[in-house]
């Protein structure tokens, strides 16, 4: 029996979760289109290969990734490409984003797949078909794998398969794992093979008896240091942080990679299509997503990627008063904008809502300070401060009190007795603290190409006054020294090409100058962060950037 | 859309819901008191809370604020309660509204309202009220069945309102002075300890009947603790700096201090512990914080208490702590997840 930890805080909220676990996992009928976004992954969004009119098979390549932190995206059916064009997306900024458009046969006709054999494979190989097979992490943070099983500075002792699925109302990891639990087994073996891994720990929340069982089946075919771990339930338990710090006891901090402690953790959907990819040479084109909340028969199905979300909804029978839907789970979910959006590599819970099951929270009271809140905080965070802090936009002392620790898991909103949207208020400090980096940025940017402009001018005048007076002295030379021409020449030659010598270091000097500001000029707290955190950046300004379009056409309403 | 952003779902257990569950832990403790010593208090409470309810809704209009929801999250009534059993019963009514107008308008609203009072306003209306009324608030109701002269109910009323008692009984009969009170004047009196609490006003453990009270209050503060809507680290830290604090000074000289227990249930030890210091708004947020707030509380309370001119301490105690919680919050601050070992 392994000794398990504990990490800070947690709460238990109702887990709704036994709704959708009644049936098997069951297939989405072929939907009408298909609208699959070239940016589902962490990182650089694709570069579309396809154009309107093309006809595509299954699982061929439509968006190849960019390069650095990227991912591929595929045709999830066999059909036409009817439209390549912005369409509002699940996300969190709610703008829209490049998708093409797919009108399935009905076919359903693969391309030409071949598998891998990674043993006979080196790791680089492997990761290139991960790659192109466009496998993300599908426990919703959507990081694309390949980069994940990279091998840094630090080796890797201990590889962490999330099966916790905390959240309340998700079962897709649970019903993957009762139905699948080899094929997840067989990815992690890959993973532990790639990452040159001793051990292998899957950590199960304890609410899912039949899911630890399975995969203990599942483990008993395969090697060595391979441990099924019932962890206990609590959410947040299944944030990675929290999942490693149970199994293993260590605490990876805000800004420091997992690996660097030995430690990689990838979900159980993602075990599995790791599996696929090479097994079978499928590209991640379909997943499993829990349709629950406001439903006749909550459930979960096996989805291609580009699905509508009404699609789900209609099949699972949508109760009349459901009003909008939440993709995710109650605690961390993403509302969406509409029902036409499409399923994504992160979908992996659409919640039907309704006013009667999500009631509007009750208007905020001024915080007393009970620190409710701080108990429960799993990243050991004063949230009743940074609170104070984010409403006196004292963006400062809240970056002081480790805001960007904070993994904006709801705990501390789900338990204020005053109701207050605490996680609203620590994005809106996050990404204002990031807007007005940015802004600094480029001020800073501005600055210098002005300081630039104005020492140029000045270098010029000064060229310019020396090169009259080397053309002066050459030719006061010439005149003087009218018979040694021959011999005089090269002076003059010599004292021009020195001045330009030194213009050119001195460009030098000016550009590390304005490296080394602008290196100064970086915040204390968002340096060195991780890719993920890095997308996060970017998923947040975009938000900012709909807000301000928002604001601005509200202010330009009026005047027209 | 029914909400606009995570989490969409949230644990029913309001400000108002915590505030009356900590007056329902008030009630043990206000039973015995009208047990031992009659209903005044019954009526100090209802006047008390008239006004705060009143001054409460006033500053709430002239602050352009929502009155509906703020009176609604019985903090002021809290506040009330406190006031009106920390104060003596047979004070003039007034006394008890001056009090609580004051704590309301002045110690709460002017500092913000709810959240944002560094004091805590029970106690600055019980420190106005000994700093300014000191006489009346020596007004002590005396044990009943202790064979001494006794007021009925309206009898209690009737003096309240105005002041006049029934012919033939002086206030001096139906009042005293408290057990804290006592002890400190004997004590100057050059009386052992062991001498001064064989006088019946005194019980098994502090004053006769104020220790049945303070009992009371203490099993409301356990089911405080129990019920988690107070964490233990202020009422343990409290109790236990005092035990040790009057402990060795009883060790070292039992003939001029009273023992521990004693000073645990005579006068707004009990009280205090669960009921005062434990005002969220007003005390530290960290762990740390709070056993330093209520050390230095139990500190100041046995100084104040021995040492001091009032009898009893533990108002300009909590007060005197309030004004550090800013600092000892901000060297108190506990290390976040990750950070707890220099990282390698």
């Amino acid at each position: 029996m392994k000794t398990l930890h504990k990490f800070h805080g947690g709460i238990h909220p109702p887990t709704h979760k036994t709704e959708s676990t009644r049936t098997p996992i069951a297939r989405l009928p072929m939907p009408a289109k298909l609208v699959i976004p070239f940016h589902q992954h962490v990182g650089n969004i694709a570069k579309p290969l396809v154009q309107v009119g093309d006809y595509v098979l299954k699982g061929q390549l439509i968006g190849l990734p960019e390069d650095g932190i990227s991912s591929a995206i595929h045709a999830s059916t066999s059909g036409t490409i009817s439209e390549i064009g912005m369409q509002v997306v699940a996300h969190a900024s709610g703008l829209p984003d490049l998708c093409a458009t797919l009108i399935p046969d009905g076919k359903d006709e693969w391309i030409a797949r071949e598998t891998t054999d990674y043993r006979s494979a080196t790791p680089e190989q492997v990761r290139k078909v991960l790659r192109m097979a466009g496998v993300v992490g599908l426990g919703g943070a959507v990081f694309p794998s390949d980069l994940k099983l990279r091998i840094g500075k630090h080796a890797i002792k201990t590889l962490v398969i999330n099966g916790a699925e905390c959240e309340p109302y998700i079962t897709c990891d649970d019903m993957l794992m009762r139905e699948r639990a080899e094929e997840i087994i067989k990815g992690a073996e890959i993973m532990r093979w790639a990452l040159a891994a001793e051990e292998i720990l899957i950590g199960i929340e304890d609410n899912k008896p039949e899911a630890i069982l399975a995969m203990q089946i599942a483990t008993r075919a395969s090697s060595d240091n391979i441990q099924i771990i019932a962890v206990p339930t609590l959410y947040p338990g299944g944030g990675a942080k929290q999942l490693i710090r149970v199994l293993t006891g260590i605490e990876v901090a805000a800004g420091v990679r997992s690996t660097d402690k030995g430690v990689q953790c990838f979900n159980v959907a993602t075990a599995q299509s790791i599996y696929r990819a090479l097994q079978f040479g499928e590209p991640l084109v379909a997943r499993i997503v829990t349709v629950t909340g406001n439903v006749k028969n909550a459930q979960n199905l096996e989805v291609l990627i580009g699905t509508p979300v009404g699609d789900l909804l209609s099949f699972a029978g949508a109760l009349p008063d459901t009003d909008s839907s939440i993709m995710g789970g109650p605690m961390m979910g993403l509302p969406l904008p509409n029902s036409e959006v499409s399923i994504v590599k992160a979908a992996n819970c659409i919640i039907a809502s309704s006013p009667k099951l999500f009631p509007a929270a009750p208007p905020a009271m001024p915080c007393i300070r009970c620190t409710r809140c701080a108990e429960v905080c799993p990243a050991e965070l004063q949230p009743q401060d940074l609170y104070w802090f984010a409403k006196a936009k004292d963006f400062g002392k809240a970056q002081e009190f480790n805001l960007f620790d904070c993994i904006e898991c709801g705990a501390c909103s789900y338990v204020c007795p005053s109701s207050i949207p605490l996680v609203q208020y620590y994005r809106f400090a996050k990404s204002e603290i990031w807007a007005r980096e940015s802004e600094k940025n480029a001020s800073d940017a501005a600055r210098e190409r002005f300081e630039f402009r104005e020492y140029r001018t000045e270098r010029e005048k000064i060229e310019k006054a020396e090169k009259l007076a080397a053309k002066e002295k050459a030719a006061a030379a010439a005149k003087v020294e009218a018979a040694k021409t021959a011999a005089a020449q090269p002076i003059a030659n010599a004292a021009v090409s020195a001045p330009q010598d030194d213009a050119q270091a001195k460009i030098q000097a000016a550009i590390e100058h304005a490296k080394q500001q602008a290196a100064a000029a970086k915040p204390k707290n968002t340096e060195q962060l991780t890719p993920q955190q890095q997308a996060t950046i970017a998923d947040i300004e975009a938000r900012r950037a709909r807000i301000q379009e928002l604001a601005a056409s509200d202010v330009a309403a009026p005047k027209e | 859309m029914s909400a606009f952003f995570s989490p969409f779902i949230s644990k029913s257990d309001s400000v108002s819901a915590i505030m009356l569950r900590v007056m329902l832990a008030l009630i043990p403790g206000i039973a015995l008191y009208v047990w031992y010593f009659g209903p005044a208090i019954l009526v100090s409470m209802t006047l008390a809370s008239l006004t705060a309810l009143t001054v409460e809704a006033a500053m709430l209009k002239i602050r352009h604020r929502p009155i509906a929801p703020f009176l609604k999250d019985n903090s002021a009534l809290l506040t009330a309660w406190l006031i009106a059993l920390s104060i003596p019963p047979l004070a003039p009514w007034w006394l008890v509204v001056v009090g609580t107008a004051f704590a309301i308008a002045i110690a709460k609203h002017l500092y913000g309202g709810l959240g944002n009072n560094p004091f805590n306003p029970a106690m600055i209306a019980y420190a106005v009220l000994i700093v300014s009324f000191p006489v009346q608030m020596t007004h002590w109701l005396a044990p009943l069945n202790m064979g001494g002269a006794e007021l009925n109910f309206m009898q209690q009323l009737h003096y309240l309102l105005t002041g006049a008692l029934p012919d033939g009984i002086k206030l001096d009969a139906v009042s005293m002075a408290t057990p804290l009170d006592t002890l400190k004047t004997q004590l100057h009196l050059a009386h052992p300890v062991s001498e001064i609490l064989t006088q019946p006003i005194f019980g098994s453990l502090a004053g006769h009947g104020s220790e049945m009270v303070a009992l009371g209050f203490l099993i409301g503060g356990l089911y405080l603790l129990a019920t988690r809507i107070i964490s233990w680290h202020l009422p343990v830290a409290y109790l236990g700096s005092l035990f040790l604090i009057a402990g060795a000074f009883h060790l070292a000289d039992p003939t001029h201090y009273a023992t521990p227990v004693f000073h645990w249930f005579a006068g707004a030890t009990m009280l205090g512990a669960f009921f005062i210091l434990t005002d969220p708004v007003s005390s530290p947020t960290t762990h740390k914080g709070k056993l330093i707030f209520a050390a230095g509380a139990a500190l100041l309370t046995y100084l104040i208490r021995v040492f001091g001119a009032f009898p009893d301490g533990m108002a300009f105690a909590v007060l005197l702590m309030n004004i550090c919680v800013p600092l000892i919050d901000a060297y108190t601050r506990p290390k976040i997840f990750g950070n707890k070992e220099q990282q390698s």
